[in-house]
Parts: C-alpha cells; sequence; structure tokens
C-alpha cells in the first residue's frame, strides 16, 4: 500500500487578514503551520502504512519554507518527503495548483492512494484534491470520515453527508479527501523528529516534473480574483415571544410572507 | 534563561512541552477531580519515546541522562504535577536497575520502561521513612528464590506499574547494612496493593500500600548483591532529587504562568492589577526564585550525568530549594488571583496543593538539609 499525503502550509491563525490593495493574505509575522485538515491526511496515511505495510510519501507545494512542514510530517510517521517549488508557479490558482501536483504525483508514480485534507483553512476551495484526481482521471471521494477496508484492490469508505453518511467503494488508485472525523492526529515522537531532522526533502521545479509551462503559474490559472472582502457580520434573528400557539402562527405567516 | 542545552535535548523540550500543552493542561482538572490515573496520557507519552529519554540506546531509550529526564518531569509539571508522576515515578523505580542493574536485567527491564512500562520504588513503611534503617519488610532466601513478606506504604504508581524495586531486610541484625534491593514484577504470586489513598494534592497519582505475602521472587532479581539495598537507595535518590525539583521548577512555572495572565486580565480601579506595583514585585519575586530554582535544577542534573562521584549535597540543594520555591510562588499565584484563586475552577490552588508533596517525598526538607550539612562538615573535615 503506497500513500501519497498532499500537504499544504498555511498561515497558523483563524483570523487571516486580507491586503486590501493586492486582495492577498497578509502572512508577515504569521507563525506557519500544517494546514489542520492535512494533519488528518498525514496520520491517515501514516495508520494506512501500519495496517497494510508500504510506504507514505508527503508532498507539498509552495516557497521554500514549506520544507518545514514536510519535516514535521516525516515526525509523524511520513516516509519521503518532496517538495515542489518554482517561482514560475507563482500565482496558481486551484486547477494549476492541482496540475502542478498532479505531475509531481505522476513523477513520483506507484502509488495505491492519494490523501489530502478537505480544504485549506486558508483560501476554503476545497477544490485541489478534486482537481488532481482529475488531472490523473482517477476516481475521487471527498469528505471521508473512515476507511472501512481495502481489499482486491478496491476501498471501502464512508463519505460524510450532512444527513449522515455513504459507504462507497473504488477502485485503486484514488483520491480522498478527509474530514477531521476520521482520526486524532498523533503526536510526534523523538525517533520521528530525529528521523525528520536528518531527513532530505526532494526539491522539484517545474522541469523536474515536466509540467506543461503554459498550464501551470499564472499563465495556467482561468480564476481572476477580483475582489476579496470580508463579508458584513449576520445581523442578529428575529425572537418571536409569548404562548405557543401564537408563536406558530406568527412563524408561519413570517414565512409566508418571504415566500418560501 | 539559556541552559545551554544541546539539540537533542531542546528536541526533547519541545516535544514534551507540546504534549504538557495539548494534552495534559486540557485534563489536569479532570484528573485532580476524579483521582484517576491518566493511562491515556501515559500512552501518549509512551508513543512518543519520552519515556525512553534517560534510559541507554542500547536498551531502547534515547541515550540521555537526568538533564533529559528534569526537561521532560518540569515541561510535564507545569501542566499537572501529578500526571508528570506518572513518567518520574517511573524514573524513580528504574534508577535502581540503571545503577545497579546486571546487563541480564537492563535487557530484561529497561528495555519495557523505554517502550512506557510503568514503574515504582518501594522503600517507605508504616515506621520507616527517613529513617530507611528500620525497615521491617524481610526477604528470606529459599534455593532459587527470596521470599518477601512485609507492607510497603505511599507507593507512587503503586497498582499501576508493571515493575517495582522494593528495599527489604535480608539480615536484620546488621541494620541498614543488612538491607537489600529487588525488581518485583506485578503478577509475581504474592503482590498485592491496598486501598488508593486520598490526598491533598497529585491526585492523579496512584498513592497506595504494596503488600508482599509470601511473595516468590526469582534471585536473579536481587539487584547487585545482599546488603546493598540501603547504598543503592541512597544513590538511587541522589540521581532522582534533581527530577523532584524539576518537578517542583514546573509546578512554580504553571503556577506563575496563570498568575501573571491572570494579573493582565483583572480590572480593579479602572485598571488591569498587572499595573499595580504590589502585584509586579510579587511576580517579579515568583519568576525569580523560580528561574534560580531551575539554574540549580539543570546545574546539579549536570553534575549527576557528568559521573561525579559525590551529588548528594548538591542533589539535596535542589530538591531543598526548589521544592520551598515551588510552595511559596503557589502561594502566592493563589494570593494574586485572590477569591477566584481560592476556587477550584480556577487551576492555581491545585497547582499550591501539588507543591506541597514535593517539600515532603524523596526525603523531607528537614532529611535534605541534614544531608548538604553533614557533606559540608565531611569536605571541610577533609579539608583540614
Amino acid at each position: 500500500m503506497n500513500v501519497i499525503v498532499c500537504i499544504k502550509q498555511v498561515p497558523n491563525t483563524t483570523d487571516v487578514k486580507i491586503d486590501p490593495v493586492t486582495n492577498t493574505l497578509i502572512r508577515d509575522g504569521v507563525e506557519s503551520v500544517i494546514n489542520p485538515f492535512d494533519a488528518y491526511a498525514i496520520e491517515e496515511g501514516v495508520r494506512l502504512k501500519e495496517r497494510f505495510g508500504g510506504k507514505v510519501t508527503v508532498i507539498s507545494m509552495g516557497p521554500p519554507q514549506a520544507e518545514n512542514a514536510l519535516k514535521e510530517a516525516i515526525s509523524l510517521g511520513c516516509d519521503e518527503a518532496v517538495l515542489v517549488s518554482d517561482r514560475k508557479f507563482a500565482g496558481s490558482d486551484t486547477w494549476a495548483t492541482s496540475y502542478t501536483l498532479s505531475c509531481a504525483i505522476k513523477k513520483v508514480g506507484n502509488y495505491d492512494i492519494i490523501l489530502c485534507g478537505k480544504q485549506a483553512s486558508d483560501g476554503d476551495t476545497a477544490q485541489v484534491g478534486p482537481g488532481i484526481s482529475t488531472h490523473l482521471d482517477i476516481p475521487q471521494v471527498t469528505y471521508v470520515k473512515k476507511i472501512e477496508d481495502i481489499k482486491d484492490n478496491k476501498a471501502r469508505v464512508d463519505r460524510m453527508t450532512e444527513e449522515g453518511y455513504d459507504v462507497l467503494e473504488t477502485p485503486l488508485p484514488c483520491l480522498l479527501t478527509v474530514v477531521k472525523e476520521i482520526n486524532t492526529p498523533r503526536m510526534p515522537s523523538l525517533k520521528g523528529m530525529m528521523k525528520a531532522k536528518s531527513a532530505q526533502v526532494a526539491k522539484w521545479n517545474a522541469g523536474d516534473i515536466e509540467a506543461d509551462p503554459k498550464s501551470i503559474g499564472l499563465d495556467g490559472s482561468p480564476t481572476r480574483v477580483v475582489r476579496i472582502f470580508t463579508p458584513p457580520p449576520r445581523k442578529g434573528g428575529e425572537i418571536i415571544k409569548g404562548e405557543t400557539s401564537q408563536i406558530a402562527q406568527e412563524l408561519v405567516q413570517l414565512l409566508k410572507d418571504i415566500v418560501i | 534563561m539559556d541552559y545551554l542545552f544541546n539539540e537533542q535535548q531542546k528536541m526533547v523540550q519541545e516535544l514534551a512541552r507540546k504534549i504538557a500543552r495539548e494534552k495534559i493542561k486540557p485534563v489536569a482538572a479532570k484528573y485532580d477531580e476524579s483521582e484517576e490515573f491518566a493511562w491515556d496520557i501515559m500512552k501518549v507519552i509512551a508513543d512518543s519515546d519520552l519515556f525512553g529519554v534517560y534510559i541507554p540506546e542500547q536498551y531502547g531509550g534515547l541515550g540521555g541522562g537526568i538533564v533529559e529526564m528534569c526537561i521532560v518531569a518540569e515541561e510535564f509539571s507545569r501542566a499537572c504535577g501529578a500526571i508528570a508522576l506518572g513518567f518520574a515515578g517511573t524514573g524513580l523505580g528504574t534508577f535502581p536497575i540503571l545503577l545497579y542493574g546486571s546487563d541480564e536485567q537492563k535487557k530484561k527491564y529497561l528495555t519495557r520502561v523505554a517502550k512506557g512500562t510503568v514503574a515504582a520504588f518501594c522503600i517507605t513503611e508504616a515506621e520507616a521513612g527517613s529513617d530507611a534503617g528500620s525497615i521491617k519488610t524481610t526477604a528470606r532466601k529459599e534455593g532459587d528464590y527470596y521470599i518477601l513478606n512485609g507492607t510497603k506504604q505511599w507507593i507512587t504508581n503503586a497498582g499501576e506499574a508493571d515493575i517495582y524495586t522494593v528495599i527489604a531486610m535480608t539480615d536484620k541484625s546488621k541494620g541498614a547494612r543488612g538491607a537489600s534491593a529487588f525488581i518485583v514484577e506485578k503478577g509475581m504470586k504474592g503482590v498485592e496493593f491496598g486501598q488508593k489513598e486520598k490526598k491533598l494534592g497529585i491526585r492523579a497519582s496512584a498513592t497506595r500500600e504494596v503488600i508482599f505475602t509470601d511473595c516468590k521472587v526469582p534471585k536473579e532479581n536481587l539487584l547487585s548483591r545482599e546488603g546493598m539495598g540501603f547504598i543503592v537507595a541512597m544513590k538511587t535518590f541522589d540521581s532522582s532529587r534533581p527530577g523532584v525539583a524539576a518537578q517542583a521548577v514546573g509546578i512554580a512555572q504553571g503556577a506563575l504562568d496563570e498568575a501573571v495572565a491572570y494579573s493582565r486580565k483583572r480590572v480593579q480601579f479602572g485598571q488591569s492589577i498587572s499595573s499595580f506595583q504590589a502585584i509586579q514585585h510579587m511576580l517579579a519575586d515568583m519568576a525569580t526564585q523560580t528561574e534560580a530554582a531551575r539554574a540549580l535544577v539543570y546545574a546539579s542534573a549536570r553534575m549527576v550525568d557528568s559521573g561525579a562521584k559525590n551529588v548528594s549535597k548538591e542533589s539535596a540543594m535542589a530538591k531543598l530549594f526548589a521544592s520551598d520555591t515551588a510552595m511559596k510562588v503557589t502561594v502566592d499565584a493563589v494570593q494574586i488571583l485572590g477569591g477566584y484563586g481560592y476556587m477550584r475552577d480556577y487551576p492555581v490552588e491545585k497547582y499550591m496543593r501539588d507543591a506541597k508533596i514535593t517539600q515532603i517525598y524523596e526525603g523531607t526538607n528537614q532529611i535534605q538539609r541534614n544531608v548538604i550539612a553533614a557533606n559540608l562538615i565531611k569536605e571541610s573535615i577533609k579539608a583540614d
């Protein structure tokens, strides 16, 4: 069972500030961490290795400092790490990013399962995972909360839905994006930390992964960000008081008024 | 302050701090209330390899020493001095094997401790605490076994630990020179545990009697040789006292952290109480005393690790000063939080309750002063 885990380094804050001029995130002075959702993907990858054997390769596309996130992934049990980094990738949207990562994954080769967090805590798009599976033309299951079993070259997984969950079976290789319900990530171990310290992170640029120059970076990105803004806070709702029957009538009337 | 830790020690500190903050701190109050042994946390500590920081590499550990042990004890105690004791009490139970075990014994037991098996040290009895010479538990040799009889009291980790190092008398007529040390396993016939004691502090730590009734211990479980029990115990304490001191420093630091944070938030007379000089001076003293205690802890721990022949005085000084500091700092932390500090909804009263034991166990602070004075006088005589 060879697993590839895709991770992103994100600012360690839930209170992300946006530069009003460039419409990009202000990252200065903010500590970088592994995207919290990707931590579940790392843990699940390591658990798959413990259940079925094989190895876990962790990949990140990002600036040189993303190497720290990859080393942390090694301290948590991943075996090999690849940093996909090139100035030419600057300005990539989710389409170009998923294309770039898919090129790197092809270069790693020989994989059974690709794991991603359901989304990144900074961009919140949840598009890169599905994008990778599209570029690789392999099946995908999003919002996976449990990997029930893997046998006969098939994976049986539980996909979280708003009402409950679906049980799905997919042939391998496949891509799964995971939700936080899937596991509790472990603490790093001393032996893992020491391994991470001396670990060599492979560094691949656009040429190394044989990416089509027209499909990467800003040129490969069909998305144009027109404006990013903080939505105004929601106004408090109206509270109807009185006898239960009276409240019900009033509520029905209000709903009728706004035409459902 | 920078204690010039090497790369490995910094890594140990980083990891221990992370576990303390993310895993121990959130459950400290819960376990204090329920008085249960925090097995889920022990599992986390074991999986992180921290149980093995002071175990040699050849027995599956990290190959560190007392400094590493103190770093972990301090960081854990900053979150909870009781849960930290699952780790530190295991150290106390393991040192006799580390210091006096044969290669066979080390292979058999240290490898297990490195993987997270909890250990305990059994010396104290109802009538033998500081006066270790009056131990009543006996070990009688019969063929390939020693038969142990007697009751050990207030044993940290009792019932939870799988490995017990026990001091028992093999020859009563010789007094302290008639004591011997044994490794006893939980599963051996004739080992039982008394009721869990109800304590002022460190309530998440298990403290029970260990009762031996015709307990058959294989003769290969004798540590060193007959008659060495008292020396094994004293050398164990010389090595373990910096660990108790580190626990005390952690408790003091945890209480100080809470006091500083609270003083910035608490508003009286229209301003935060941290702007009042009366509070500032208290905080300044607490911080200075804690740092001084820490300096003594790591200086004495380094001395033990250096292989110095006699470390009794220095490790006693560290234990004495750090535990007295922990008591004072935690009392002051409660004072700074005022009425809130006295409430169990706030964490500082627990630090105060937990601090008290560090002045009592592994030799009361009165005994520490005896040790320091005795060594002072001995050194002076030698210099004459």
